[in-house]
């Protein structure tokens, strides 16, 4: 948290930034710091930085610390903040608002486990249309090396051997893997979505 | 007056018929009471009964009446009976709903009925009818001192209800504060955006009613009087002098800012461009709705508003209080710059955003008009540059921060402007700079009596409007920190009160919290000692004193509380209805049980207006307690004279419970310094006791709320068995 450059401190510069680019992002100014939706965090104890301090962050104009703060990928999306929030902020959804954008920004933590599985899962699921498990599984295994991806799957070998006897995890599933019936027409949903995401960026903001 | 006709009604209803043996009863009014005309009734409040009671009263040429039945507290409008002197005797609530169930109860609850039916006649023997103060005067102007948004607010509401009302206002225009801002607080929905502040309404509305004079650049060089016959001269803008003649006075002096000189760690005093919540409404009044500019000419890009600035402070250097309308104000401070020009930065910096009422869809509508509110506290004001940088703690993320801006706007609290301390010696009060403000010509002092902070007193809870002088009320700032909403509230229930305080005055009667009492308190002078104890502690400073410093009372200014009789050492001093006899009679009427009887009697004196509302409510929830007290209600533990308790343990009672509000800073006491009065005196009766050869627990004083239904009981069983444990009193059998 660099103190250094005062001209920008509790300026609207960034505050703007994020009403423009952040899903929820307009919702930012009206927290009004009581700390309910710390309190409230499951993962409370365990972050650097909660969802009142990251509000607070935005309003400081300290743009690094917040995008590159590890806070919102811990999210688990539990809505107790949303649910608590006595000025109704969708603070779940900022959260990951600001995820989304840090992560589009190359500013997201790099080796974060909750991202690294986002990316995976969504590279995976979207190439054929539906979600290759075995292939998932072992790239989350192997994200932090060769060795530590043997460790891993040596650890789970008793599951493993269960899910293949009771049919539920099939080897040749890793060499190419079957499709959905229609990949092509989620392709084409999925580039709808962006296309609207687009339009409604540009006209609201985000 | 001379000749008395007593009566009495014993009421059977309500289950008294089956509890108590009515026929003894009868006969103890007759032969120990001495009661004239005495009847049985089924249903004395029934309309019938009541109807019959009204025949009887004018066959007979009654004057006295004693109903036995339920509390005095109870069917008020039923045994109303104009020019009768009445007394009650408490069977129901005070006998059989409060007697303890159990084997010897019929045996307790007729011993403690006869008991309060001869303390009924006693005192029925010694009550006068009140035939109203003589010196009442109709005098149904009001003036009003200030002309700011209360005081215009005050004098227009009394002159639209008909009552002819003067505004002294020391400035030479109309108008206050409010006339020198640009906008207002919203006061009502949608509470979004800042508003017009009306003043200018206002003004025009005073100057234009034909029921309203003003004295500009005026001052008061003396009040004299009383309610109903107030003079006040006046020093007028001319240099001439004045004398206006009102029934009552309302002041509306309001408030000074606190001097941000004061403040030079913030850079008040230091930077021109550190000003306080008044400087920037006159810039924005200057730039009339553009962007704001700074004395220098140059717009105002960012401004931080620094909340609590030498307000609620802890280290005694400053103001200790939070004045209310601060943060809103800045609120609507900020929107003023949103509204030219929505890309400056405005920065809130607070400990705690407080805004009361409707304030939080102000705040929220701040919010959203992109208002950056911070918590933390802010360290330093220093120059930089142009402007200014302004160190703090940033509450949230728990840092050392600091902002640069153009313009900081320190949020300062109201001092109100009182007049001088009535309660420091003469010689400090020159000292204080605060100038007196009504110059009243009372004993006790110029001004009304303040109570902390040098905000006027008020009883709080039950009578905000009221001060401590009867017939002249506070409103606005003066009363307590507020806003320009509050405060025309405030104005408009001190007006309606100076009305009541004229038409009450009018009739001679008494003010709350004994409304429309006409007893007033009579003297003999000839038996005074002057020992000046009366006019010292009366709470409303209604005494006076003569040059040959008799006391002088001003009844009008009184409200009936008693604490002057219960002064008074040499015990001149009595009301017609209310005296040290009706309750000395009342002590000595008792059929005292002799000391082996193991029946202690306690005797409890309990305050009108807090303890005895709350025995009677315990009754009602069928909470009991010991069958060994005797309740007598008193006007105010202030006026209970220590004869009483002399006599009462003299006259073999073991104990004497006084119960009286909360005293203190925080106090209950209707009124005000009433039990405090009783406090000190009791503090000395340790003395008597001991010439007395009689322990100390044998009188105990406690302070009772009207809300201890559940406590009060407890005290008193608790009271009692102590007594059993210190022995029976030796005193009995030798009055």
């Amino acid at each position: 948290m660099s103190e250094a450059d005062h001209s920008s401190a509790y300026r609207r510069e960034f505050l703007a930034e994020v009403e423009r680019e952040v899903e929820g992002g307009t919702w930012v100014k009206m927290c009004m710091q009581c700390g309910v939706c710390a309190g409230s965090c499951p993962f409370g104890p365990h972050w650097e930085h909660s969802p009142q301090k990251i509000f607070m962050m935005i309003r400081a104009g300290q743009r690094e610390a917040v995008l590159r703060s590890e806070s919102m990928w811990l999210c688990t999306s539990c809505y107790n903040c949303v649910v608590r929030c006595p000025r109704q902020l969708p603070v779940t959804h900022i959260m990951h608002g600001l995820a989304s954008y840090a992560q589009k920004l190359g500013l997201a933590p790099k080796l974060q486990a909750t991202r690294d599985f986002s990316l995976q899962f969504w590279e995976n699921c979207t190439r054929t249309g539906r979600v290759n498990e075995m292939r998932l599984t072992l790239g989350l295994y192997f994200r932090e090396g060769l060795v530590a991806g043997f460790k891993q799957a040596w650890a789970m070998r008793t599951v493993a051997w269960g899910l293949l006897r009771a049919g539920r995890l099939n080897p040749a599933e890793l060499v190419g893997g079957h499709r959905c019936a229609d990949a092509n027409g989620i392709k084409a949903m999925l580039a709808k979505a962006r296309e609207i995401e687009a339009r409604r960026k540009a006209q609201h903001g985000h | 007056m001379s000749e008395i006709k007593t009566a009495a009604v014993l009421c059977t209803g309500c289950g008294i018929g089956e509890a108590l043996d009515l026929k003894e009863l009868a006969r103890i009014a007759q032969k120990e009471g001495k009661i004239g005309v005495l009847r049985e009734d089924p249903q004395a409040c029934s309309a019938a009964s009541v109807a019959a009671l009204h025949a009887e009263i004018q066959e007979q040429g009654l004057t006295h009446l004693l109903i036995a039945g339920c509390s005095r507290r109870a069917k008020t409008e039923a045994f109303n009976f104009p020019g009768l002197a009445l007394a009650r005797c408490n069977w129901r609530e005070g006998v059989l709903w409060s007697v303890p169930e159990g084997e010897n109860a019929p045996e307790l609850r007729q011993e403690m009925a006869a008991d309060y039916l001869r303390m009924g006649c006693a005192e029925l023997k010694k009550l006068k009818l009140p035939q109203a103060n003589p010196k009442a005067a109709g005098n149904r102007r009001i003036l009003v001192l200030g002309g700011g948004a209360s005081g215009l607010t005050a004098a227009l509401a009394a002159a639209d209800m008909g009552h002819e009302a003067v505004i002294v206002e020391i400035a030479p225009q109309l108008g206050g504060w409010a006339a020198q801002w640009w906008r207002r607080t919203p006061w009502r929905a949608p509470y979004a955006v800042p508003q017009p502040t009306g003043i200018d309404e206002l003004v025009r509305r005073a100057a234009d009613h034909p029921l309203l004079r003003c004295h500009l650049g005026a001052t008061v060089l003396e009040t004299r009087g009383a309610p109903g016959r107030f003079s006040v001269d006046i020093a007028t803008a001319d240099q001439g002098q004045i004398t206006e003649e009102v029934g009552a006075i309302i002041q509306a002096t309001g408030f000074t800012p606190y001097p941000i000189e004061r403040l030079p760690e913030l850079g008040g005093g230091m930077s021109p461009w550190v000003i306080d919540q008044a400087g920037l409404e006159s810039l924005a009044r200057a730039s009339d709705g553009a962007p704001i500019r700074r004395g220098d000419g140059r717009p105002v890009r960012t401004v931080v508003f620094i909340q609590c600035a030498g307000q609620r402070d802890a280290t005694g250097r400053h103001l200790a209080y939070c004045s209310g309308h601060c943060c809103a104000t800045s609120v609507k401070q900020a929107m003023y710059f949103k509204a030219a020009q929505s890309d400056v930065d405005t920065v809130v910096l607070y400990t705690d955003l407080r805004l009361p009422g409707m304030g939080e869809d102000f705040y929220r509508s701040a919010q959203t008009q992109g208002v950056t509110f911070v918590k933390g506290e802010a360290k330093a004001v220093t120059p930089q540059g142009e402007g200014l940088r302004v160190a703090f703690r940033d509450l949230i993320l728990d840092t050392d921060s600091a902002v640069e801006a153009d313009l900081v706007v320190l949020a300062t609290g109201q001092v109100p402007r009182s007049g001088t301390d009535i309660d420091l010696p003469e010689e400090e009060r020159a000292v204080a700079a605060a100038n007196s403000v009504l110059k009243l010509a009372y004993r006790q002092g110029p001004d009304l009596p303040q109570l902390k902070y040098g905000f006027t007193d008020s009883h709080f809870i039950c009578f905000p409007y009221e001060t401590r002088r009867t017939g002249i009320y506070s409103a606005g700032p003066v009363r307590r920190p507020m806003d320009l909403a509050q405060a025309m509230e405030d104005a408009t229930g001190a007006a309606l009160k100076a009305i009541q305080a004229v038409e009450s005055a009018a009739q001679g009667r008494a003010l709350h919290p004994r409304s429309g009492d006409l007893s007033y308190p009579m003297v003999r002078l000839e038996g005074c000692t002057q020992c000046k104890r009366c006019t010292v502690e009366c709470p409303f400073g209604a005494i006076d004193e003569d040059e040959n410093r008799y006391p002088v009372f001003n009844e009008s200014r009184c409200r009936r509380c008693g604490t002057c009789m219960g002064a008074c050492p040499v015990r001149v001093i009595s009301f017609e209805n209310y005296s040290v006899d009706t309750v000395g009679s009342q002590i000595k009427s008792i059929d005292m049980p002799d000391e082996f009887s193991e029946k202690p009697r306690v005797l409890v004196l309990a305050c009108e207006n807090d303890a005895y509302p709350a025995l009677d409510t315990a009754a009602m929830q069928g909470r009991r307690y010991s069958a060994f007290v005797r309740v007598i209600p008193v006007r105010c533990l202030g006026s209970v004279n220590t004869i009483w308790i002399t006599d009462a343990l003299n006259g073999g009672w073991d104990g004497v419970m006084l119960l009286g509000c909360k005293k203190g800073e925080d106090y209950q006491c209707h009124f005000v310094r009433g039990s405090e009065m009783a406090a000190y005196r009791l503090s000395k009766i340790e003395d008597t006791l001991k010439q007395m050869g009689l322990e100390p627990e044998r009188v105990a004083t406690y302070e009772v709320a009207i809300t201890d239904v559940e406590r009060l009981p407890r005290l008193i069983d608790e009271y009692v068995a102590k007594m059993f444990e210190i022995g029976m009193s030796p005193m009995k059998g030798f009055a």
